[in-house]
C-alpha cells in the first residue's frame, strides 16, 4: 500500500475502535448532545447580551460545537494515544514497516471525522431548538473547524508528553480543559463573566476557537472568518506540533 | 538487496555489545550468533540484560559500544525494508481490546507488502474458535498467541520473542510452546528471551545464559547441564532411610551398588539416577554472577 492508503487503511480500524469504545462515544459524543439539550432546555426563552442579544440556543449552538471539536480532537488523541502508549500498542506499531506519520495521519483523519459529524449533529438537534443552520456561512464553518480540529490535534498530541499514565489522562485533559470551558463562556454565556476573566481566558487558545466559531456560525454581525482569532488557534497549533515533534513518545514511561 | 537464504553469514551477530544507563553498565561487553533456522534461547534471571539486549537487536535502543548486526544490516540504522524481515512480540505488549482477532491481524496485514493471509495465521496461533471475539474477551494465554500472531502477519524470516509466555498457566504455556515449536518447521529463526528452563529446554536448539550483563553459559539444551556440572546423583532407601549419592563416575558407582545389592539379594527401594537439570545449573551459574567478586566467568 502506498502512503495515502495506508492512512485510510490505518483510519479505518482507528473508526471501528473508536465507535466500539464506551467512553469515546459518551465522553466525545453524548455528552455534547446531553450538555446541549440541557443548556438550551434551562435557558429556553433567555437573552444573552452579545452582538446586541441573541437569544440563548443560538448561542450554545456554537459554543457546544467548540467543546464538542475540542473534545473530538485533544481530548480524544491525548486520552488514545497516551492508552495506546502504556500499552504498548504504539511500541509494537513501530516494529512493523509502517511510516509512523502514517499512524498519526490515521487518528488525526479520525478526530476530525468526528468533529465533523458532532458539526452535523449539533448543528440538527440546534435546529430543532430554533437555531437556524447558517447555510451561507459553511465555507467559513468548515475552514475555522479545520484549522481548529488540526490545531487541537497538534496540542492534544503534545500534551501525551506531559501525561505519565493511563489513570492520570482523564485528570489533566479535564483539568486543563473544563476550567477554560467556563472561562471562555462555553457554559456560562460571555455576558455573566466579569471582563477580567475574558481577559485570562483569552491567553489559552479554547477561547479564540470559540470566538472564532461563534463568528463563523452566528450571523448576526460580525465577518464570516475570524481570521485573528483563527491565527491565535494556529499558531498554538504550530507550537504544539514542535513540542510534539520534539517529545512524543512511542514507548511506555511505565518501563 | 543482499540475497540471505544461500549464505551461512548468521542472522544475528553480536561482538563485544555494551550499554550503560549513567553510571549503571546492564550489558558489559556480550558475543553471540544466532544461526538461520534455529530457536535460539537468550536465557537470564530479571535485571541480567536481555531485554535491553533484545531492544538492541529490535531497533527500540542505542547501544553504547560494540556492533550488532540483525540480518545484516544495522539495527539503528536499519529502515523500512528490513522491518519486513522481522517480527517482534514485546514483553508487555496489550492488543487494542476494540477490534476483534481478525480485524487486529487484518490491520497488521496492512503493514506489510507482502502479508501471510490472515486465516493461515488464525491457524497457527490456534485461534481458529476465536477469529471473530475481540481482543478484550480473549484469555491472557489468547491474547498472548494473538500477540504472536500479529507478529507473523508480516511472514519474518526473524522473530523475537521477549519472555513469551510469562505469567501464563501451565496448559496456556503448553499451548503457546506448540505454536513457537511450530515456527521451526516454517524454517523461522526465533531469537526467544526467557527466564524459565523448562521454556528453553523444551524450544531452544541452544541456550545461551547471561547474568549481571554478562554472559555465563552457552550451549545447546542437554551439553549445557553436562559440562558445567558433572556429577550425577543417584538416590535409594536402605531400611527406611534416604542414600544420595553424587559421582562423576556414574557407571561405576552403580555397578557397585548393584552388585553387592544383588549378592545380598536385596532391591534398591526408590532407586534413581539423575542428571543435573538444566535449572540446577542455571542457578548456579546465575547465582555466582550476582557476586561482586571475581570468578564470575564460566564459559
Amino acid at each position: 500500500m502506498n502512503g495515502l492508503a495506508l492512512v485510510g487503511h490505518q483510519f479505518r480500524y482507528d473508526q471501528k475502535a473508536f465507535w466500539r469504545n464506551p467512553a469515546s462515544v459518551f465522553f466525545t459524543v453524548m455528552f455534547p448532545v446531553v450538555l446541549f439539550l440541557i443548556l438550551a432546555v434551562v435557558f429556553s426563552g433567555e437573552e444573552v447580551d452579545v452582538r446586541g442579544g441573541i437569544d440563548a440556543t443560538t448561542y450554545y449552538v456554537p459554543a457546544i460545537m467548540s467543546l464538542a471539536i475540542i473534545s473530538a480532537t485533544m481530548q480524544t488523541l491525548a486520552m488514545t494515544l497516551v492508552i495506546a502508549r502504556e500499552d504498548g500498542r504504539l511500541k509494537r506499531g513501530r516494529g512493523t514497516p509502517m511510516p509512523p506519520w502514517v499512524f498519526i495521519a490515521g487518528r488525526v483523519g479520525n478526530s476530525i471525522v468526528v468533529a465533523l459529524m458532532m458539526l452535523v449533529l449539533l448543528a440538527a438537534i440546534g435546529a430543532l431548538f430554533g437555531a437556524d443552520v447558517p447555510w451561507a456561512r459553511l465555507p467559513a464553518i468548515l475552514l475555522t473547524l479545520v484549522i481548529g480540529a488540526a490545531g487541537f490535534c497538534c496540542l492534544g498530541i503534545a500534551l501525551t508528553a506531559a501525561i505519565p499514565s493511563q489513570d492520570a489522562a482523564a485528570a489533566i485533559v479535564n483539568a486543563m480543559l473544563l476550567p477554560l470551558y467556563f472561562l471562555s463562556g462555553v457554559f456560562i454565556p460571555e455576558d455573566q463573566l466579569p471582563d477580567g476573566v475574558i481577559a485570562f481566558a483569552d491567553l489559552f487558545p479554547v477561547r479564540h476557537f470559540f470566538d472564532a466559531f461563534f463568528d463563523a456560525y452566528v450571523p448576526a454581525g460580525g465577518s464570516a472568518v475570524s481570521w485573528d482569532n483563527l491565527a491565535i488557534v494556529a499558531l498554538w497549533g504550530v507550537a504544539g506540533l514542535l513540542l510534539a515533534i520534539r517529545y512524543f513518545r512511542w514507548t511506555p514511561r511505565s518501563g | 538487496m543482499v540475497e540471505s537464504p544461500s549464505l551461512p553469514e548468521p542472522v544475528i551477530s553480536i561482538k563485544g555489545l555494551r550499554k550503560s544507563y549513567g553510571e549503571t553498565e546492564a550489558v558489559r561487553g556480550i558475543d553471540l550468533e544466532v544461526e538461520r533456522g534455529e530457536i535460539f534461547a537468550f536465557l537470564g534471571p530479571n535485571g541480567a540484560g536481555k531485554t535491553t539486549t533484545v531492544e538492541i537487536l529490535e531497533g527500540y535502543r542505542k547501544r553504547s559500544g560494540g556492533e550488532v548486526s540483525v540480518l545484516g544490516e544495522d539495527p539503528e540504522r536499519a529502515g523500512r525494508e528490513w522491518r519486513e524481515r522481522i517480527g517482534i512480540v514485546l514483553q508487555s505488549g496489550r492488543l487494542d481490546p476494540y477490534l476483534t482477532v481478525r480485524e487486529s491481524l487484518d490491520l497488521y496485514a496492512g503493514y506489510f507488502r507482502a502479508p501471510r493471509p490472515t486465516e493461515e495465521v488464525i491457524a497457527l496461533v490456534g485461534l481458529e474458535g476465536k477469529a471473530d471475539e475481540r481482543a478484550s474477551r480473549l484469555s491472557g494465554g489468547q491474547q498472548r498467541r494473538l500477540d504472536v500472531g500479529m507478529a507473523l502477519v508480516g511472514d519474518p524470516e526473524l522473530l523475537f520473542l521477549d519472555e513469551p509466555t510469562t505469567g501464563f498457566d501451565p496448559s496456556a504455556r503448553r499451548q503457546a510452546w506448540d505454536v513457537i515449536a511450530g515456527l521451526r518447521d516454517l524454517g523461522k529463526t526465533v531469537f526467544l528471551t526467557t527466564h524459565y528452563m523448562d521454556e528453553a529446554q523444551r524450544l531452544a536448539d541452544r541456550v545461551t545464559i547471561i547474568a549481571a550483563g554478562e554472559i555465563v553459559a552457552r550451549g545447546t539444551p542437554e551439553d549445557l547441564g553436562e559440562r558445567e556440572s558433572g556429577e550425577t546423583t543417584i538416590r535409594y532407601r536402605s531400611n527406611g532411610r534416604e542414600v544420595v549419592l553424587r559421582t562423576k563416575t556414574p557407571v561405576r558407582a552403580l555397578h557397585e551398588l548393584t552388585e553387592k545389592a544383588l549378592a545380598q539379594g536385596e532391591e534398591l527401594e526408590g532407586l534413581e539416577v539423575t542428571r543435573p537439570s538444566l535449572e540446577d545449573v542455571y542457578l548456579q551459574l546465575t547465582a555466582a554472577a550476582e557476586l561482586p567478586t571475581e570468578g564470575r566467568r564460566f564459559s
